[in-house]
């Protein structure tokens, strides 16, 4: 139950920041890529914004044991794969063309429209095929 | 806007709490696109609720918020369909691909100076950043 609460809680403070800091508004989101066009630094401040709690948070973990138990995730993994680079490739050219990243489409679907609620499908739908799509590309980058 | 900046980085400081709560009370790493990617793939069967609470606490909190705004709030989505299915398509398979997106790379992975986290945003940011440029100043496709 307390994992299940605590689990609400950090959503509640991830949606709600979201819809604050503007990141729900496609414009503010490509207006931080479009570097050639009217470029918007929002972005960066809730990066710079987010980052100093989590940085705080992480300190926060050496020597200590999650509040509802178990363990810590393991120390981030030095190794970079085609995996990372390819997936981030892809998910960039999609959060370019329609300013949505997968949090905000969540956040965002009660007032995001029809298309809110089609992205959101196609996005699970991606997620679905996911797995299929990564074993091709395995195979891809083994042959090259 | 010229506030614009003081909400991002209110909105973000509340987004850092979140992924703090989320880490220092069940000892895991708050990515979006693992949370939701878990219940498609059924990678994240044993831990459902908890993963369904979060979704819930994302999508109701800004409608609690709501009220306490008094402008308009627009997304701005395009219109165009075709875009909004492609761009879909490719952030929900690019983010499990890549095992993260701007949330769980982005905010939790630079918070703790990973490598991964760090090139991942990287190549997202480029990526969008050429895609949207060509696709709006090149080809004037959206």
């Amino acid at each position: 139950m307390q994992r299940i609460l605590l689990s609400l809680l950090a959503g509640s403070l991830f949606g709600g920041g979201l819809f604050v800091s503007g990141m729900t508004d496609t414009t503010k989101v490509q207006g931080w890529l479009d570097v050639f066009g009217d470029w918007d630094p929002t972005l960066a401040f809730v990066m710079g914004g987010a980052i100093i709690p989590m940085f705080i948070a992480w300190r926060f973990t050496e020597g200590r044991k999650p509040l509802v138990g178990g363990d810590f995730p393991k120390p981030p993994a030095p190794e970079l794969d085609h995996r990372l680079i390819t997936g981030s490739v892809l998910f960039g050219m999609g959060w370019g063309l329609a300013g949505l990243c997968p949090g905000p489409a969540v956040a965002s679907i009660t007032y995001n429209g029809m298309g809110g609620l089609v992205f959101m499908a196609a996005m699970l739908g991606g997620m679905a095929l996911a797995p299929l799509v990564g074993t091709r590309l395995d195979r891809l980058s083994a042959a090259v | 806007m010229q506030t614009d900046w003081i909400w991002g980085l209110v909105g973000g400081g509340l987004i850092g709490m979140g992924g703090a709560v989320f880490l220092l009370g069940n000892g895991r790493i708050m990515g979006a696109s693992g949370i939701l990617g878990g219940l498609i793939d059924g990678t994240g069967r044993s831990n459902l609720w908890e993963r369904v609470a979060f979704l819930a606490g994302v999508v109701v909190m800004p409608l609690l918020l709501w009220p306490l705004y008094n402008v308009k709030i627009d997304t701005h989505l395009t219109d165009k369909w075709e875009v909004i299915v492609v761009a879909g398509l490719l952030v929900g398979v690019g983010t499990r691909i890549a095992n993260g997106c701007t949330s769980g790379h982005g905010v939790c992975g630079i918070s703790r100076f990973s490598l991964r986290g760090i090139v991942a945003t990287v190549f997202y940011i480029l990526a969008g950043g050429l895609t949207l440029a060509l696709f709006r100043h090149v080809w004037g496709l959206i």
